[in-house]
């Protein structure tokens, strides 16, 4: 500042060497300028009233007639250059100012805080409507149905005899009055008969819902878990046809690679029956079929119980748990980490599994 | 049904070497699924031979008890040791220390040697005991795993057993020997028999197979015998109760001679206790042949047998020393003192062969399914006799089955058999069904040739004749689950193989995607989730108590719900008529888990009885019920819509560097069931609400514009938070989704969007503190008429400048035509007439 504030003797306007001195001192004051006030003080000691080039303007007036257009191109010259200067450096330092601002505007993003938690969907709804999604967009469509059922719907109409060994096979919940012979369904295949009361022939329905047996909770059993089951009523269908559906949804499910395997199994509401077993390369201690569900060709009696002729019409029907699924294609260990509800399992799948 | 592979080598040609594990891969291919491997071998080896005790020197101990130092001999005399390792002698005779004390010097035992392992991973060595080196044990039956007997050691003449020194006491217990264990479905009971297993075994490989029951000489005609009478005067659906009764009589028997070790393994590897020796037999002859059968002791009999119905009142001692009351519907066998057995199910004490039983009189029958299964259910009683004929059993095995345990008594217990015998009943004819030719074929989807379906169905022993059209199959008397042609078409399917069935995918008619329903409830659900809910699922049980405060919102009236009549836990009894219950659990596990800030929401359907509940029979299967029959049933289906809840509990955020968490209040949760509104585009009204389960004064009521209830949403009360042991101002919302569901629109029609200036104006008023804004707020839409677009509550103020008792309501109005550009004057107006009805209404003051 002391520098800039000197009391300057002002040049004669006519002095060009004078001047120019003033010229250098001004462009010299506007290089050391550091920042922007301190240029404005180079600025106003250099080009302010009481500057030498300001002063030596305003001796133009006492000068002769004749001098004073010399002397205004001399000074205007001067001055030119002075503004020039101070321009180009006033630039700079606002570039280097606002480049210093942003730098210190500078966060830790790492420390970021979450204000908005995403939530989750649960693995097992997800699924659902995955698999969903894939008969949908086979031309099927979705079924459902109450989980408080009667038990002509669960039992009698998919031709479960009422005292054959068979009805005990799915460990039952009855409900309060034995005699209202109401349960909690067993399996969602009263939504297949259901259907078919229900609907036009052709039939091609996928029923996924909430199921229910006796069993206590433990790492691969619990009392309530998820099924989807499928039905296809038409002409003509075979076992060939439930074959290659269920290759086709395993491979949507699993990738191309996917393989299924039948097995000869019993189902009273299928005739023949098969267990469904699905061949996981990346299984846990190497690659083997997994049991996967079971399936079969309707058993004509429960298209009679729809009114549907059995000579007419036949069809095929599959089950798999999604629960068991989800187990065995995202590797979950424990049944109970699906069913207890800590945030922690279904906040890691987010809303796409 | 567990398969001695030895057992099993009587009957087919299993190959040498193969194991459990070999067996059951085979058999999986024709439907029977692998249990499990009884392998005794996995948990005993050798060297455990026979020796001789030579010697015995009872020698008491300082602790009271007294140890025998015996000389065994292991090897015969005069022959060379030939096994080698520590501890054991090459002069063949081993010193060991044995505590128990019946048996004597010269009897034959089981001695394991050192090098030898027990079950338990017990190895045997040379150990220093009692002052002496013990090189081996001289062992109990438990422990070498034959059974729980540890009362002393094994004194191999107390079996009939008297084999040469030295012996490997591993075979002659069949302790090599091993089993397979299957699961056989429900419809197979001729696989409960190695019979059954052994065909199944011949399908599967290929490999020749013989019948046992053909092994057995069966004398034509019996009669003359025992006198059974078959008196059924109430038979269950019309089907005798017994339809067969087969009896024989064997005298003379020696019922306490040992059980044969071959028949012994053989029962225990298949899981059958020995019991005496007769009981083997006749346990053996179920196992061998699938028949279940009954020995009783001919000198306990009153007179003849009938097989009738219980009396009133009637009671028994079964086997098991258990009283029983009986069932008029339980089929029991009695002679003239009463009910002896229930039929099928359990024999009578009274009548149980013993060690002392010298006549024997032999029962095979054939009994129907249905009667067995219920009386077995009925007594609780699953019986291996039960368990077949629930099932069903070969009606012509009574004869051979019968025969069969004449034999071996005759045999094994030195009996004669009396050549009068008992077989009386009509036996059901033979099922034929006729199989149309190309049925199979359509049905799986392969072009069967001739040969695989005649070749099939004749290899499971039925009959096949060609007939017009396809053929006429008679199903072997073994096979009551063949009855129909698709039946049939399984069973070709099976035996060829089901991996030969090709894959072809249907085409299905064009779907209409998902339904109206099924598309909104996917967008509530999203919805929650996106707004940053976590979705839980909770189980739909829960206590009478919390069905009582959070299914009505009033307190103290009745909420009716359904309580199961066999819950997994009598507390948790109840279905649910409110999701916050599971949520509340699911939140306390969370809680309890270190997670104290949560927003949860559930799904799931609520159970509300009303009216009819179910119906008081249901109709047969194989039928479509009538139309009032069926819709009976429907309409006993109690309603069950979906109900949507959430809860939050703790803070919105984390706390974080420039993020001030804010505790979660009433207004989220009703915020969080307006999303759900919001997104199927309903309105919803929200008034002040009154919930037993909610804080009397932060409850939300959202009902539709109807009047029609959708749920409640606030603060839950402090108290019931206290006693549910969450903290305080956890609140919660519960929606009824089916509701919301009906009200959305099918199609939204469009509003004109004004696209002329604006004119926003606001408004102070002040009314009655306990004036409820949205009333105000009503009242402001109404007066100011249609140049109104909307209102918003932007603040409330108490305080200075406002009278006790009231508080300051300002709205921002927001005027817009649909076409023009209002003046200033036009939206003045409106808004002094808004203000106008609000002062008329509820006597508000502009500020």
């Amino acid at each position: 500042m002391s520098e800039t504030t000197k009391e300057v003797m002002a040049p004669s306007p006519l002095d060009e060497e004078a001047l120019q001195g003033a010229v250098a001192e001004a462009l010299e004051a506007f290089a050391a300028a550091a920042d922007l006030e301190q240029l404005k003080a180079a600025r106003l000691a250099h080009t302010g009233e009481k500057s030498p080039l300001s002063q030596a303007n305003a001796a133009i007036r006492d000068l002769a007639k004749d001098q004073k257009s010399a002397a205004g191109k001399l000074i205007g010259a001067a001055r030119g250059q002075v503004n020039k200067a101070l321009a180009a450096r006033a630039a700079v330092l606002e570039e280097e100012n606002d480049a210093r601002i942003l730098l210190e505007e500078t966060v830790d993003v790492t420390a970021a805080p979450r204000r908005r938690r995403a939530g989750a969907r649960h693995p097992l709804s997800v699924l659902q409507e995955q698999v969903s999604d894939i008969f949908v967009g086979m031309g099927w469509e979705i079924a459902e149905g109450p989980e408080l059922e009667s038990e002509w719907f669960n039992f009698d109409a998919l031709n479960f005899q009422p005292d054959h060994p068979a009805r005990e096979m799915q460990d039952t919940f009855f409900v309060e009055p034995p005699e209202a012979h109401l349960l909690l369904r067993t399996h969602t295949s009263p939504v297949q008969v259901r259907s078919m009361l229900e609907r036009e022939l052709p039939v091609y329905v996928l029923c996924p819902g909430k199921v229910f047996r006796t069993d206590e909770l433990d790492a691969t059993h619990t009392p309530v878990f998820h099924q989807f089951e499928g039905l296809a009523i038409d002409k003509g269908l075979s076992m060939a046809d439930l074959r290659g559906t269920l290759e086709h949804f395993a491979r949507q499910m699993f990738g191309d690679e996917a393989q299924i395997r039948l097995r000869p199994n019993y189902f009273p509401f299928t005739e023949p029956s098969a267990e469904l077993d699905i061949w996981h390369p990346g299984a846990k201690g190497g690659p083997r079929w997994i049991e996967w569900g079971g399936c079969g060709m309707v058993n004509p009696n429960v298209l009679r119980a729809a009114g549907i002729d059995p000579e007419e019409y036949s069809g095929f029907a599959f089950g798999m748990g999604i629960e068991r699924t989800l187990m065995f294609r995202n590797e979950v260990a424990d049944m109970r980490d699906m069913i207890e509800g800590d945030i922690r399992f279904s906040e890691h799948f987010g809303m796409e599994i | 049904m567990r398969i001695p592979l030895s057992w099993l080598r009587d009957y087919t040609e299993l190959p040498a070497g193969a194991s459990a594990e070999d067996l059951m891969a085979d058999l999986v291919r024709v439907g029977f699924e692998e249990e499990d491997v009884h392998r005794p071998a996995d948990s005993i080896s050798g060297p455990v031979v026979v020796g001789q005790v030579l010697s015995l020197v009872k020698e008491p101990q300082s602790n009271g008890k007294t140890i025998n130092w015996c000389q065994v001999r292991v090897v015969p005399e005069g022959r060379e040791q030939t096994l080698e390792g520590k501890g054991i002698d090459p002069s063949g005779v081993q010193g060991i220390v044995c505590g128990a004390h019946n048996f004597v010097e010269g009897d034959k035992v089981v001695v394991t040697l050192p090098g030898a392992v027990l079950p338990g991973d017990f190895h045997i060595s040379p150990r220093k005991t009692y002052g002496h080196v013990s090189a081996g044990m001289i062992a109990s039956a438990r422990e070498l795993g034959l059974g729980d007997e540890h009362d002393g050691i094994i004194v191999l003449s107390t079996l009939g057993l008297d084999p040469e020194l030295g012996t490997d006491a591993l075979e002659l217990f069949g302790l090599k020997d091993e089993a397979a264990e299957i699961n056989v479905t429900p419809d197979r009971s001729y696989a409960f028999s190695l019979r059954g297993v052994a065909r199944e075994y011949a399908h599967a490989t290929g490999t020749p197979f013989t019948d046992p029951a053909t092994t057995v000489t069966v004398p034509a005609g019996l009669t003359g015998g025992f006198p059974v009478t078959l008196a059924d005067d109430a038979p269950i659906y019309g089907v005798p109760g017994c339809d067969r009764f087969v009896a024989r009589v064997v005298r003379g028997v020696d019922a306490s001679r040992p059980t044969p070790q071959w028949m012994v393994s053989r029962l225990r590897l298949a899981g059958i206790r020995s019991i005496s020796l007769p009981v083997d037999i006749s346990n053996y002859v179920m196992l061998e042949l699938g028949q279940p059968n009954h020995c009783y002791d001919l000198d306990t009999l009153d007179t003849g047998i009938t097989v009738r119905r219980a009396l009133p009142g009637e009671r028994l001692v079964t086997l098991d020393d258990k009283d029983r009351e009986l069932s008029g519907e339980d089929l029991v066998i009695a002679d003239a003192s009463g009910a002896i057995g229930i039929a099928g199910v359990m024999g009578g004490a009274r009548t149980e062969v013993s060690d002392s039983t010298t006549d024997i009189l032999v029962e095979a029958a054939h009994f129907d399914t249905v009667s067995i299964a219920r009386s077995r259910r009925r007594h609780k009683l699953p019986s291996e006799a039960s368990k077949r004929f629930e099932r069903g059993v070969d009606w012509q095995l009574g004869p051979v089955a019968a025969q069969r345990v004449v034999d071996l008594l005759v045999e094994l217990a030195g009996g004669t058999a009396d050549d009068a015998g008992t077989d009386v009943g009509t036996a059901p004819s033979s099922v034929a069904v006729f199989l149309p030719a190309g049925f199979a074929a359509a049905r799986i989807g392969v072009d069967y040739s001739t040969e695989q379906i005649v070749g099939s169905l004749t290899d499971l022993g039925a009959t096949v004749e060609d007939t017009e059209g396809g053929w006429t199959v008679t199903v072997p008397s073994w096979r009551n689950d063949l009855v129909t042609k698709e039946d049939l078409s399984e069973e070709i399917a099976r035996l060829v193989g089901y991996d030969t069935i090709p894959a072809t995918l249907p085409v299905a008619p064009p779907g209409r995607g998902l339904s109206r329903v099924q598309k909104q409830r996917r967008r509530v659900l999203q919805a929650l989730a996106d707004a940053g809910l976590v979705e839980v699922m909770a189980y739909p049980f829960v206590s009478k108590a919390s069905n009582d405060v959070f299914g009505t919102a009033e307190p103290g009236a009745p909420v009716p719900a359904v309580k199961l009549a066999n819950p997994l836990s009598e507390e948790f009894g109840w279905l649910r008529t409110s999701v916050l219950p599971g949520l509340i659990e699911v939140a306390k596990r969370n809680i309890s888990r270190g997670f104290r800030d949560l927003a949860l929401y559930e799904s799931g359907l609520v159970f509300l009885p009303s009216g009819e509940f179910g119906t008081a029979s249901i109709p047969t299967l194989g039928a479509k019920p009538a139309e009032d029959v069926l819709d009976g049933l429907y309409n006993g289906i109690p309603e069950q819509p979906l109900h949507i809840g959430g809860l939050l509990v703790g803070k919105d955020s984390p706390a974080a560097p420039g993020n001030s968490p804010r505790a979660w209040d009433w207004s989220d949760a009703l915020d969080a069931a307006r999303v759900a509104a919001d997104v199927l585009g309903v309105e919803v009204v929200v008034e002040q609400g009154a919930h037993q389960a909610f804080h009397p004064g932060r409850a939300a009521r959202l009902s539709l514009r109807s009047g029609e209830l959708v749920g409640y949403a606030g603060e839950l009360h402090p108290k019931l938070l206290a006693s549910l042991d969450l903290p305080a101002r956890t609140v919660a919302f519960e929606i009824d989704g089916d509701v919301l569901f009906e009200a959305a629109a099918d199609v939204v029609v469009a509003k004109h969007i004004s696209t002329f200036p604006v004119a926003t104006q606001d408004v102070a008023l002040i009314v009655d503190g306990g004036l409820p804004a949205a009333h105000v707020q009503d009242a402001l839409r109404e007066g100011a008429g249609e140049l109104l677009e909307d209102v918003a509550l932007f603040d409330v103020y108490v305080g200075i400048g406002i009278p006790e008792g009231k508080k300051s309501l300002a709205f921002g109005l927001r005027f817009r035509a649909e076409d023009r550009t209002l003046t200033a004057d036009e939206a003045s107006e409106a808004r002094a007439a808004a203000v106008a009805l609000a002062a008329e209404r509820f006597g508000a003051v502009q500020r």
